[in-house]
């Protein structure tokens, strides 16, 4: 691969939360239009390592290169300007405002005006139960209209690189199909970059390029999804099954 | 209270407690003792102290006193238990209020002699404490900014009243406390402020006593497990709303002593002097003090009478007009004040107690990692 | 009767200048889950600056516009300043720097103008229009009611109609997600007080010149009657705040005229400690589940 391909470059990234480590020297390396999925447990560190990366959580360690440029010291407000979108734990979906105005957010950052309406119009064609849904509340929508909500408010800013947590959390099997084949759509159109966690293996390996798997703070093995979800005995030793 | 002795102590709440316990009676006696002996000892130190002061700082030596019930009071209500009052100058407002009308009362008949201090005091304090339980009922049902909001609607209430009912309080004038000379048993010529000093350091040694062996006893720790965690304490057997009542009664009640001994020492009460004002002055001394522990409400004390003192000498120093040096004087404390209430409670939460700690705790901390 | 109806107009006048002042503390609630304390004493200043503008130049309109922009400024510097570096971990902590505020403001205000009644003047004529016999609303009281209905329109329009309304409240809302979707949240917080201290100025405007007059202890009663303003409303709620306003102005207009104004205080403490115990939450507390 050359170095233009490479979109995120993390090298010996060490975060703690008070004594505790809960990142431990993570080297990672994602290429641009590639959909890469981190796994592993609970508390292994996966939802550390992306508000790491977006710069909500200070790493006491190591270095981030995203497009070329160190992103540490970056506000975590300026980087949706360098196309970089957070979809966070439980989706962040703000409860008290609409689904229209949950949208809008998205895009209010934009110098662009035209351009965010655009994106904006082209969300609502994407997700056709959001549309219906405009002036309802957050706090009103099912868990799969919520994921929609969050994808979407993530697409208004158009964005390259997409950290996304958990998406598959406490939805129904094919809600979760349609959101994995929505992501490998985005990817094969768009050219979108997706940085992947999530515990639901089986799902994530289905759309995934890449793959790495963490345990306790640690990156424990890196290679390709296909491998990953082809080679029983590596999967026995890093994912249990 | 009678479950508080059914109930074992709250495992939830740290071993220390647990030990106290496993020795019972010896220990907790000997705590007594100590206060005890601690207050004798401050006691003996401040008679001697009386006797070498000129009348002027006896009397400031009094009124620190005074202002030590109420901060003592304050800080347990705050400190202990995390209960926010604004109220606690009204507080002693009806201390003050109910001496003055008792004094007043007792000399109108003629009654005069050695007991008529201790009744009026003793008084003062009933009457401050039924008005403790009153807001202190409310206050059991109050957080936070709730509770802050209706004592500082008391706070502003009460000197309102003393209009309102001005054919008992006389409005803004305020009413003048008789007050007996010192007992000529001490002798004829015995200096008024070295007397008043003793009275209100009676009171303050009292307070201090008091106060410091419910710190240490079960209703303490009561008192700072349902600060530290209401769910915690409630589900180790605490009645939290009890035990907010309670502190806030006991601490109405010192802040009514405290009120008591100002109206004896000022030998006049009126709404001015307790105002709103006051009851931020004694909120910002029990923090500066240092809200963890009683000694910090004495450190506040001092600081209330010391600082305007301060202030005034350090305004002598200018040459202003009398006019401008009037509006300095009477304001330049506040601003000391309040600047170092902010500055306080931003770097150094814990206040002097708890800044002089940190330092430590940091410099042992810096030398193994090396 | 023509009593009863004098003192309801003028609990209403009362009335909407609390609610200004309630709004402002719901604003700043809202936006920082604090309450604000010190809110009295920042008004009185802004009012003063008003005073000293209006002194020196004559006109009441410079020193109402100064008054306004002196509010601004010092919501701003009591965020960026104060209030930006206290510990969050207890609501205790909040309260006492905000009355450390209080005293600093009060102090400063006392050196500077003297701790006496500074008259304070009115650009309308107090002097009450009858209908009939009936003595009803002075001019004053309209452009009172003309004022608070102005910010209250310009608030709902900002708030509801803008993307910094909508900026202000996804920050207070959900601030990390704000964070993560680009808005300045430190921003928008400093934006906030910036605001509810300038509404707070302009209720001060209001209500001072209708009271004894200026000193730096003249919105200590406002501040408590409006706090149980906005206790009445939930705290929570901009429009339960302006209906909490109305309501307690016209209770408290009832006490005065009718028992003494001396009497007002006591009747704030028994008003808030009833609505505190009845009805903790307000009467008009929104039940939206907070749900990230």
């Amino acid at each position: 691969m050359t170095a233009d391909d490479v979109i995120l470059q993390v090298k010996g990234l060490t975060a703690e939360y008070g004594a505790a480590p809960v990142l431990q020297e993570v080297d990672l390396t994602v290429r641009a239009g590639t959909i890469a999925a981190v796994l592993g447990a609970n508390g292994a560190g996966k939802t550390t390592l992306l508000r790491t990366l977006s710069g909500l959580v200070k790493p006491s360690g190591g270095e981030i290169v995203y497009s070329g440029q160190p992103l540490l010291g970056v506000p975590v407000e300026q980087l949706v300007r360098r196309g970089m979108a957070h979809v966070p734990e439980g989706r962040g979906v703000v409860a008290e405002l609409t689904v229209d105005e949950n949208l809008r957010l998205g895009g209010l950052w934009r110098r662009d005006r035209g351009d965010a309406a655009k994106a904006l119009t082209e969300v609502y064609e994407l997700f056709e139960p959001l549309a219906q849904r405009r002036r309802s509340a957050g706090h009103q929508l099912s868990g799969g209209e919520r994921q929609m909500l969050a994808l979407g408010r993530a697409l208004v800013a158009r964005p390259k690189l997409l950290l996304l947590d958990e998406p598959s959390l406490g939805l129904a099997p094919r809600v979760i199909a349609q959101i994995m084949a929505l992501l490998r759509q985005l990817r094969d159109t768009t050219g979108l970059t997706v940085l992947l966690v999530e515990q639901n293996v089986r799902s994530a390996l289905s759309v995934a390029d890449e793959a790495v798997v963490m345990s306790l703070g640690r990156i424990v093995t890196a290679t390709s999804a296909d491998r990953l979800r082809d080679d029983e005995e590596l999967r026995h030793a890093y994912l249990g099954f | 209270m009678s479950e508080q002795t059914v109930t074992p102590a709250a495992p939830a709440t740290a071993p220390a407690p647990r030990r106290a316990l496993a020795l019972p009676g010896f220990l907790s006696r000997s705590t007594l003792l100590r206060h005890l002996l601690l207050t004798v000892l401050a006691g003996v130190v401040l008679y001697l102290l009386t006797q070498q002061l000129d009348p002027f700082r006896n009397f400031q030596l009094a009124t620190v006193a005074a202002y030590l019930c109420a901060t003592a009071g304050l800080t347990l209500l705050v400190g202990m238990n995390g209960q926010l009052s604004l109220g606690h100058g009204a507080l002693m407002a009806v201390g003050a209020y109910t001496v003055a009308l008792t004094q007043n009362a007792l000399a109108d008949r003629g009654i005069t002699g050695n007991q008529v201090l201790p009744l009026s005091l003793a008084l003062g304090v009933l009457v401050t404490m039924a008005a403790g339980a009153v807001i202190g009922l409310a206050a059991a049902r109050l957080r936070g900014p709730y509770l802050a909001g209706v004592t500082l609607a008391v706070a502003i209430a009460v000197p309102a009243a003393t209009v309102t009912f001005d054919e008992v309080f006389n409005s803004e004038q305020g009413l003048s406390v008789a007050v007996e000379p010192p007992p000529l048993s001490l002798g004829r010529y015995f200096p008024n402020e070295r007397w008043q000093a003793w009275v209100a350091l009676c009171g303050a040694l009292l307070t201090m006593l008091l106060l410091a062996n419910l710190v240490r006893s079960r209703v303490g720790r009561n008192l700072r497990a349902v600060r530290d965690d209401e769910v915690a304490a409630r589900l180790s057997g605490i009645h939290v709303a009890r035990t907010q009542v309670l502190a806030f009664v006991v601490s109405a009640a010192s802040a009514g002593l405290g009120g008591g001994l100002m109206a004896l020492l000022a030998q006049s009460v009126s709404p001015g002097a307790f105002s709103l004002t006051l009851s931020l002055f004694l909120l910002m001394a029990v923090v500066i003090g240092g809200l963890g522990s009683l000694s910090g409400a004495v450190w506040g004390a001092i600081l209330l009478v010391a600082l305007p003192d301060l202030t005034h000498d350090s305004t002598l120093l200018v040459s202003l007009s009398p006019a401008a040096a009037q509006r300095l004087e009477g304001n330049l404390p506040l601003a000391v004040f309040g600047l170092t209430l902010i500055v306080v409670m931003i770097a150094a939460p814990g206040g002097v107690q708890g800044l002089l700690r940190r330092i430590g705790a940091r410099a042992r901390r810096r030398v193994p990692a090396r | 009767m023509d009593r009863f109806v004098f003192l309801t107009f003028d609990g209403l006048s009362k009335g909407a200048v609390l609610a200004a002042f309630a709004l402002a503390l719901v604003l700043i609630w809202r936006a920082a889950r604090i309450v604000n304390f010190a809110q009295g004493a920042m008004a009185v200043a802004a009012a003063y600056a008003g005073y000293s503008v209006t002194t020196a130049t004559g006109s009441y309109w410079l020193g109402f516009a100064a008054a306004l922009l002196g509010g601004l400024l010092i919501g701003v510097v009591v965020e960026r300043a104060v209030m930006r570096f206290v510990d969050h971990a207890s609501p205790l902590s909040e309260v006492i720097v905000a009355l450390g505020l209080v005293l600093v403001l009060q102090a400063v205000l006392g050196m500077v103008y003297g701790n006496e009644f500074l008259p304070a003047g009115t650009p309308f004529s107090r002097t009450a229009l009858s209908v009939g016999d009936v003595p009803l609303l002075s001019r004053y009281d309209l452009f009172v009611f003309g004022a608070v209905l102005l910010v209250l329109v310009g608030l709902a329009l900002l708030f509801t109609r803008t993307s910094v309304g909508l900026r202000m409240r996804a920050s207070a809302f959900a601030p990390e997600v704000s964070r993560l979707l680009g808005v300045n949240v430190g921003g928008m917080l400093t934006l906030g007080w910036a605001l509810a201290s300038a509404v707070g100025a302009l209720a001060a405007l209001l209500v001072i010149p209708t009271e004894l007059g200026l000193h730096p202890h003249a919105m200590d009663l406002v501040f408590v009657s409006a706090f149980t303003a906005a206790v009445v409303g939930g705290l929570d709620s901009p429009p339960g705040a302006v209906v909490g306003g109305l309501t307690v102005g016209l209770i408290l207009s009832y006490v005065s005229g009718y028992l003494g104004s001396d009497v007002t205080p006591m009747a704030v403490l028994v008003l808030l400690l009833a609505v505190l115990l009845v009805r903790p939450g307000g009467l008009f507390s929104s039940t939206v589940a907070r749900q990230a």
